[in-house]
C-alpha cells in the first residue's frame, strides 16, 4: 500500500532516508538544503532510526567524515547545496577515487559572488567530472524515488561510486507536492542489507585506503576507474526494473517526451521540465511536432543513446540552468552537442541559458524557444547560438 | 591485563608499522609512530593520516608499511575522516555487528594539524569523538620542502621564510596547540618526546583508556628540514626536553602536571646549535636573537610551572 502525502521535497528526501536508515549521516546547514537535515535530524532524535549523526563543522569535513564512515563499512549518506558543495570539491574526487558507495542529495542552488540562495545548476555542474554518478530529478517524487535507488546503484557490487541525487532548490525543496510514499518495510526490502568491501574496521584484514601513486601507475589507476562508469548505465536500468515493481513508476537513463516523431526538441533539466511539457502539449494539439528530452542519469552520461533520440530531429534547443564563462556554452549543451558531433545527420542546435538564482522559468520562456526552433526547421538559419532568455531590459 | 611499558615485554610485541617504509633515514617519524602503536599494543587500532612525509612515505602503490588499517584521505582532514570512521564503528556496534573494542588514533604533521587541519581537528575534538589525535611535530611543511608552518620555531630558516638580510627566518612565536587543545576541555591533553619513551608511552597508554576526544603533541626531529646529522634525533629530542622548548606535560581534566622537569634547564643555544636552521643566529650581531629566544622559553616555562601549581588538587581538609 503506498501512502499519498502533500509534502516538501526536502521532507520527502528526508522520509527516504529515515525509510533506508543509513549508519551514519554527516550534516551541515546551507539554504536549501537545511530543511532535509533538520527533519532527518529530528527522526534521529525521536528514536525513530539508529542512524550515527555527524554534526560536523563544515562541508569540507562533513565528506571527509563520510569518506571514513563508508570505508570503515556501512551506509553513509550526507547533503548540501551551493558553497557547500563547492567547499566539498577537493573531497568529492576522493570519495570516488577509492570508490566508496555515498549517498547525497544536491539541493540545487546558484554560486557566489553574488551570493544568492536560490535554484540553478551551477554547484552540481561544477561537480559533473568528479566522478560522482547524478541522477537529476523534476520533481518532489522523482527526489524521493531517486534517493532510494540511488542507494541500491552506489553500493552496486559492479560500481561501488558516490551518487549525487540533484533537486531544484526552493522550487522543488521547498514546494508542497502530492507524493506516493512506498511502505517502509519495501523500501527497506529494496535496498536491503549494506555489503561492506573492505571494511577498515575489518582489524584482522588491514588494508590501507587512501595510497601514495606515481608516474608508474596512477595513468593505469585512472584508466582502470574509467571502466567502471561503463557499466553505470546498466545498473541504473536494472535498479529502475526493479524499482517500477515495487512502486509502479517507470524510470529510464532519460525521460523522452513525445520525441519519436518530433521535429523540434527541446532538452532541460529538473523542474522547469515540467513546464515545458505543458507547453509542448499546447504546441502539440496546434499540430507542432515538439518533443522533450529530460536527462536523469547525467553522470555518466548516456551519450549513444541521447544522441540516437535526438538525431533526427531538425531543431534543438538545450536549455541550461548554468552557464560556463568565458565564451563556451553551458554545460548541459556542451554534452548535447559532444554526442551528435560524429552523426552524419543531427539538428541544429542552439544553446540558451535560462533562470539563474531562481529567475522563474514561465510557459511563455519555453513557448519563445518552440517559436524560435520553428523557424530555424524551416529555414535552417540560426540568428544566435548561444543567448540567456528571461533576462529584465 | 594491559602490556607493561618496559623493554623486557614490549619487544615480545608485534611492531604494527613495518620497515620497507620510504621516510629519510634517520627520521623520527617513524620512530614516533612505532611508539604510539607499541603503547597501544593492546588493542587493535584504525590509524588516519593528513597528507605529508608520514602518508607519502607508508604506503605507495601496492606497499603499505602499515599493519593497522591505515586511511589517508586528505592534507586538512584527517580528523574529519576518523570522526567518520569512529562514528560508523558505533553505528554498527549499535546494531550488533561488530563487538570488538577498537582504537581509534590520527597520526598527523604540524601543517596538517595547527595550519591547514586546525578546524577539522577542532571540530573533531569539540563533537568528542572517541579518538587520539596525535600531531607528530617536525615544525614545518616538510613533504613539499621545509615551507614554514604554525609549528615552525621563531627564528628558524625555512624555504618561504629564508633567513636573509632583512627577514631573520620566522619573526612570529609558534602557535601553542598543545594548549589550545587543552582549551578545548578535552579529558586528556599531553606534550611527549621520543627521547623519553617511557614518559611517551605512558602518555598514549593513558589516553588510549579514557574515553573521548584526546590530543598528544609530539616533539618530531626532521633532519632534512632542521640541517642536522642524520643520527640527531633522539639527541635532539633530548635537549627540546632539557632546554624546557618542548616540556614534557599532560593535561587531565583541567590539572596541568609537568611529567618531567630537568634537573638544570639548559641553555637554548645547546638546542640552536645543532642544528642548520638555526646557523645564521650564530653570525656576529646576531647574539640578540639568542637572547630574545631564551626570553621567549623561560617566560613560557614560568607560565607552565604557574599553570601547575594554580591547577594542582589541594589538599583542602588539611588546615
Ligand atoms: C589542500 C592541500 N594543500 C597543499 C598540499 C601540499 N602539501 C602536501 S603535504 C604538505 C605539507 C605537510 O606538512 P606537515 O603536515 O607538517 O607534514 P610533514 O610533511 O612535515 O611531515 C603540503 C603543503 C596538499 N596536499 N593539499
Ligand atoms: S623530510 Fe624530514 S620529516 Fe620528511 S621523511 Fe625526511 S626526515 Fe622525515
Ligand atoms: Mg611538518
Amino acid at each position: 500500500m503506498t501512502k499519498i502525502v502533500a509534502v516538501t521535497g526536502n521532507e520527502a528526501v528526508a522520509n527516504a532516508f529515515r525509510q533506508i536508515e543509513p549508519d551514519v549521516c554527516a550534516a551541515y546547514p546551507i539554504t536549501p538544503q537545511t530543511e532535509l537535515m533538520q527533519r532527518f535530524a529530528a527522526f534521529v532524535s525521536n528514536g525513530q532510526v539508529r542512524t550515527e549523526m555527524i554534526l560536523v563543522e563544515s562541508e569540507h569535513s562533513a565528506l571527509s567524515a563520510c569518506v571514513g564512515a563508508a570505508a570503515a563499512g556501512g551506509r553513509v549518506a550526507t547533503a548540501t547545496s551551493s558553497q557547500g558543495l563547492a567547499l566539498m570539491w577537493e573531497i568529492l574526487f576522493i570519495a570516488s577515487g577509492l570508490r566508496l558507495p555515498i549517498v547525497m542529495p544536491v539541493v540545487n542552488r546558484a554560486l557566489s559572488a553574488p551570493i544568492n540562495i536560490h535554484c540553478d545548476h551551477s554547484d552540481a555542474m561544477g561537480a559533473r567530472d568528479s566522478g560522482w554518478i547524478q541522477l537529476w530529478s523534476e520533481n518532489a517524487q522523482e527526489a524521493y524515488d531517486n534517493t532510494i535507488q540511488a542507494f541500491r546503484i552506489a553500493e552496486d557490487m559492479n560500481i561501488r561510486l558516490p551518487v549525487m541525487v540533484c533537486y531544484d532548490g526552493f522550487i522543488i525543496s521547498h514546494s508542497i507536492e502530492r507524493i506516493e510514499y512506498l511502505e517502509d518495510e519495501i523500501v527497506k526490502n529494496f535496498v536491503g542489507e549494506y555489503k561492506p568491501l573492505y571494511p577498515l574496521l575489518d582489524v584482522e584484514n588491514p588494508k590501507s585506503y587512501g595510497p601514495l601513486i606515481l608516474t608508474d601507475l596512477y595513468h593505469e589507476v585512472r584508466k582502470a576507474h574509467s571502466e567502471v562508469y561503463k557499466r553505470v548505465p546498466k545498473v541504473v536500468l536494472e535498479v529502475a526494473k526493479e524499482f517500477e515493481k515495487i512502486s509502479g513508476r517507470k524510470y529510464e537513463l532519460f525521460e523522452n517526451y513525445r520525441l519519436d516523431d518530433a521535429e523540434i526538441g527541446i532538452v532541460i533539466l529538473n523542474s522547469a521540465a515540467g513546464t515545458t511539457k505543458d507547453v509542448i502539449d499546447e504546441y502539440r494539439e496546434r499540430g507542432v511536432k515538439v518533443g522533450l528530452l529530460k536527462p536523469r542519469l547525467y553522470r555518466p552520461f548516456p551519450y549513444e543513446e541521447v544522441a540516437n533520440a535526438l538525431k533526427n530531429l531538425k531543431a534543438v534547443c538545450v536549455l541550461d540552468r548554468a552557464d560556463a564563462f568565458g565564451g563556451s556554452f553551458g554545460p548541459l549543451y556542451l554534452d548535447i552537442a559532444a554526442s551528435l558531433c560524429n552523426f552524419s545527420q543531427k539538428p541544429i542546435l542552439i544553446n540558451r541559458i535560462y533562470g539563474l538564482g531562481g529567475r522563474d522559468f514561465m510557459p511563455e520562456h519555453a513557448a519563445e524557444v518552440i517559436e524560435e526552433l520553428k523557424d530555424i526547421a524551416q529555414t535552417g538559419k540560426i540568428i544566435k547560438l548561444k543567448e540567456y532568455i528571461g533576462v529584465r531590459e | 591485563m594491559a602490556t607493561p611499558i618496559n623493554l623486557k615485554e614490549l619487544s615480545k610485541q608485534e611492531v604494527r608499522f613495518t620497515a620497507g617504509h620510504r621516510l629519510c633515514a634517520g627520521c623520527a617519524a617513524p620512530i614516533v609512530v612505532k611508539m604510539v602503536l607499541l603503547a597501544a599494543c593492546d588493542y587493535p587500532v584504525v590509524v588516519a593520516s593528513s597528507t605529508g612525509c608520514l602518508e607519502v612515505s607508508s604506503c605507495i602503490s601496492t606497499y603499505t608499511a602499515w599493519k593497522v588499517p591505515w586511511i589517508h584521505n586528505a592534507f586538512e582532514n584527517a580528523a574529519a575522516t576518523l570522526s567518520g570512521v569512529e562514528s560508523m564503528y558505533r553505528a554498527l556496534k549499535k546494531r550488533g555487528k561488530i563487538d570488538k573494542d577498537i582504537k581509534f588514533i590520527a597520526i598527523c604533521g604540524d601543517g596538517g594539524s595547527y595550519d591547514i587541519g586546525f578546524q577539522s581537528l577542532s571540530g573533531a575534538m569539540e563533537r568528542g569523538h572517541d579518538m587520539l589525535y596525535v600531531c607528530y611535530d617536525n615544525g614545518a611543511y616538510m613533504n613539499t620542502g621545509i615551507q614554514r608552518s604554525g609549528a615552525t620555531p621563531t627564528f628558524a630558516d625555512t624555504t618561504t621564510c629564508p633567513a636573509g638580510v632583512v627577514i631573520p627566518g620566522k619573526p612570529q612565536q609558534r602557535k601553542d596547540l598543545t594548549r589550545i587543545m587543552a582549551a578545548h576541555g578535552l579529558p586528556y591533553v599531553a606534550q611527549a618526546s621520543p627521547s623519553h619513551w617511557p614518559d611517551l608511552m605512558k602518555k598514549v597508554r593513558k589516553a588510549i583508556e579514557i574515553s573521548g576526544p584526546k590530543f598528544i603533541n609530539i616533539f618530531t626531529p626532521c633532519n632534512r628540514g632542521w640541517r642536522s646529522r642524520t643520527d640527531d634525533a633522539i639527541m635532539l629530542s633530548r635537549l627540546a626536553v632539557e632546554t624546557c622548548f618542548w616540556p614534557l606535560y599532560e593535561v587531565e581534566e583541567g590539572i596541568t602536571r609537568i611529567t618531567v622537569k630537568p634537573r638544570d634547564k639548559r641553555p637554548i643555544v645547546e638546542f640552536l646549535k645543532a642544528q642548520g636552521r638555526f646557523k645564521h643566529l650564530f653570525e656576529p650581531g646576531k647574539e640578540k636573537m639568542i637572547e630574545q629566544l631564551q626570553e621567549m622559553i623561560d617566560k613560557n616555562w614560568e607560565r607552565l610551572l604557574k599553570e601547575e601549581e594554580m591547577t594542582s588538587p589541594k589538599d583542602e581538609g588539611n588546615e
